[in-house]
């Protein structure tokens, strides 16, 4: 049952999920579904489950790491043990540090840190399944939040992968195409600036492939946004709509 | 010189809003002739300048503003308050004792501890040091009696309503007094806790429903419909 | 953004339930609306998500093969861990789990284990030397009051969801065949918790008023009734006399919730 996949593409071009080589997986995004946190959000892309939630701005403990001149950004990304085929052991890994200091990266310029001197913004974001690519939903889903917090915010901030499978380049690739294929890269996008704030590669690829994998990957980015803005908006026009039906 | 949106229109951080010879009013901001939206909410322009009527925003201290805060701690000399914003307040003993007071902690416990609530106005702000409190106004001071809701600081406006028609309304109705803080934070007093709850349900409502329009209609009907159902079964 | 409660506050909610109500309207015996969905979390051997008004946990149930303890070589092993993610809460910090994570975990735990809910002899895979290990994972996802409950109920109804793979021994090498049993269970271990609040026993504490009471009593029950959990939590103390009073009044809640859960 964990044995290697020979072929990630069959003869017919489809992947083992069923999908084209420049299909996105499906999204579903929920905002404000938290009570406790400042704004929250959270994304199901694939089989991705993740909850972000943003905190702030608020003072910093201790106080000696807020900053005089702008308010500093935090962010924590975490996996539950049950989030992956072998349970994940709850301390941080490695690699939730990287990705906890990339992602934060990747939001940063899209927040107006200058606002509010000495003060701190905590994002904590849960990966409740993972399934590849996990985190560019959490940029997703993590830029929803800050800005469901009432953050002002340059733009939002929306990331998706592409990748190398089999000798084609690929979109938004799961975990099988990411463990057995050649490359994956991850992008983070600011939509409306049209700016780039994450990016990283796994594996290896000729320039030419490179290119054709970022500029596919952005538009998987802008795929997504028009699904980013649909969740900011639907919160709010849920309730005008149940106001007419309600007599 | 175009705008991009519908007045009301709902628009998202990042949406381009308007290119030319326009103003970055509330909640937008400019760049290279282009102004943008900052924050969630409805899109509007008066003349030549572009606001935001924030759905989802959090209060900014300003020099003035008449805000409803909770004590946290009593210190040295005087007592951090919680007001709602990215930064804690500060009262100084000074400003609340009548009198020069002497350092002594239980003094100032006795006159204000942790989780009292008080009405105060902000005296002083600036980007390097944490807003200061005064009482010592007409108005101001501890609270004693009530109940507190919270709100978007954004839709404060809205629950006073235009020339205060929202509000005069809700009090009629419900026969309470209403302290609205400018950090969104509302007092309710009234003569028993039912009518509180009644006013607190209306100015939750209003929150929920700000960016509709015949709203205060809709919330007087709302308030004559509770009391309706409320009038039979009172003890 | 701090989440203290206001004296004020504080006086409605005492002044409430001498009364015999509270703030949401409910009596002092009841309990806010329960939700509950399971397997929502396909990766995991099983899972289940409760909503006990706005508290929400998730746990996820991971089954993996290991070696039994030594004083227990014909058992499979349970283990619980429980975690308060920071976006629960604005009071929870970031880090490894503190004492208020760990005693959530072990009191869930006990509820488990001591009723014999999971039939550990059957997940004896090769006695001495391979078992199959369950590890309980309890995430709180948004506190609003009384996580202990709230967890054992995702615990067990996560236990109820967790199917084991199947598998043969084959030349001393266990080997996963297609194919899941569900997991053996014996119990389903029903949780109450209640808070004193001036003397009065309320169940289910919700947010606030976990913040005005003066003590906890939490108590576990098997599907004959019989007590296989108990804890006392918070600084304040208990009577002999409310003790009784509140395992009464837990045992009473514990057998409607077993109603409404089914078990």
């Amino acid at each position: 049952m964990n044995e290697k996949p020979e072929k990630l593409i069959n003869k017919k071009g489809l992947r083992l999920d069923g999908r084209k080589a420049d299909e996105l997986r499906p999204v579903k995004i929920e905002v404000g579904i938290l009570s406790n946190a400042d704004g929250s959000a959270y994304i199901e892309h694939g089989k991705n489950k993740i909850l972000a939630a943003a905190f702030g701005p608020r003072e910093m403990h201790p106080k000696h790491l807020s900053l005089p001149d702008r308010m500093v950004l935090r962010c924590r990304y975490h996996m539950a043990p049950f989030s992956v085929g072998e349970r994940k052991s709850p301390a941080p890994s490695r690699r939730e540090i990287e990705l906890s200091k990339v992602i934060r990266q990747s939001l940063e310029p899209s927040v107006f840190v200058e606002y509010y001197p000495r003060t701190g913004v905590d994002v904590f974001i849960e990966v409740l399944q993972a399934d590849g690519g996990t985190r560019c939903a959490s940029i997703t889903a993590a830029s929803l939040a800050l800005a469901d917090a009432g953050i002002p915010m340059r733009d939002l901030v929306v990331a998706c992968a592409a990748g190398k499978v089999d000798d084609t380049v690929v979109l938004d690739l799961f975990d099988t195409e990411d463990k057995v294929g050649c490359a994956d890269v991850p992008v983070a996008l600011m939509p409306n600036l049209n700016v780039v704030t994450l990016l990283q590669m796994d594996g290896i690829l000729a320039p030419e492939e490179f290119e054709k994998a970022v500029d596919m990957a952005i538009g998987g980015c802008r795929d997504i946004y028009t699904l980013q803005k649909e969740a900011l908006k639907t919160k709010y026009m849920l309730i005008g709509q149940e106001e007419e039906v309600e007599e | 010189m175009p705008t991009y949106f519908e007045k009301k229109q709902l628009v998202t951080p990042g949406e381009l809003l308007a290119e030319g010879d326009y103003l970055a009013g509330n909640n937008t901001y400019a760049e290279e002739n282009k102004v943008y939206a900052s924050r969630i909410g409805l899109a509007d322009s008066d003349n030549k300048r572009v606001n935001v009527v924030a759905l989802r925003s959090f209060y900014f201290p300003k020099v003035g503003d008449v805000v409803i805060g909770t004590v946290l701690e009593v210190g040295f000399s005087g007592w951090t308050v919680d007001i709602k914003a990215p930064y804690t307040a500060l009262l100084r003993a000074s400003d609340v004792l009548s009198r020069p007071f002497k350092p002594q902690n239980d003094e100032l416990s006795q006159v204000l501890n942790g989780g009292d609530l008080i009405v105060a106005k902000i005296a002083s702000y600036d980007r390097a040091h944490d807003p200061q409190l005064t009482v010592g106004e007409p108005g101001l001071g501890k609270i004693t009696r009530g109940q507190i809701i919270k709100v978007t600081p954004s839709k404060v406006p809205r629950v006073i309503g235009r020339k205060g028609s929202m509000i005069s309304m809700i009090k009629q109705e419900t026969g309470c007094q209403i302290i609205l803080g400018v950090n969104g934070v509302i007092l309710v007093t009234g003569k028993n806790p039912e009518d509180e709850d009644l006013a607190m349900a209306a100015i939750q409502k209003i929150e929920e429903e700000s960016h509709t329009s015949g709203l205060t209609d809709r919330i007087t009907q709302f308030l004559k419909e509770e009391k309706e159902k409320t009038g039979g079964k009172q003890e | 953004m701090s989440s203290l409660v206001t004296r004020v506050r504080l006086q409605q909610i005492e002044k409430m339930i001498e009364k015999g109500k509270r703030l949401d309207g409910r009596g002092l015996g009841d309990y806010r609306e329960i939700k509950i969905e399971q397997g929502l979390i396909e990766k995991a051997e099983g899972s289940a998500r409760v909503l006990l008004g706005k508290t929400e946990v998730l746990v996820g149930v991971k089954v993996e093969t290991g070696t039994p303890f030594p004083d227990t070589p014909n058992d499979g092993v349970m283990t619980v861990n429980a975690e308060l993610v920071p976006l629960a809460s604005p009071t929870f910090e970031p880090g490894p789990p503190d004492e208020n994570s760990i005693e959530l975990a072990r009191i869930v735990d006990r509820g488990i284990r001591e009723s014999k809910a999971i039939d550990t002899e059957k997940l004896c895979i090769e006695p001495g030397k391979k078992v199959f290990v369950v590890f309980v994972d309890v995430y709180v996802l948004n506190h609003d009051g009384n996580l202990i409950d709230a967890s054992a109920l995702a615990a067990v109804s996560a236990l109820l969801n967790t199917k084991m793979p199947n598998y043969e021994v084959k030349d001393g090498e266990v080997v996963i065949k297609q194919g899941y049993t569900p997991l053996p269970m014996k119990s389903h271990p029903v949780t109450v918790t209640l808070g004193k609040i001036n003397g009065k026993l309320i169940v289910d504490p919700w947010l606030e008023e976990e913040q005005v009471m003066d003590s906890r009593l939490t108590m576990a029950f098997n599907d004959e009734g019989n007590i296989c959990a108990t804890q006392k939590g918070g600084a304040g103390y208990f009577t002999q006399q409310q003790i009784l009073e509140g395992m009464k009044l837990a045992k009473e809640k514990a057998a409607e919730l077993r109603k409404q859960m089914k078990w």
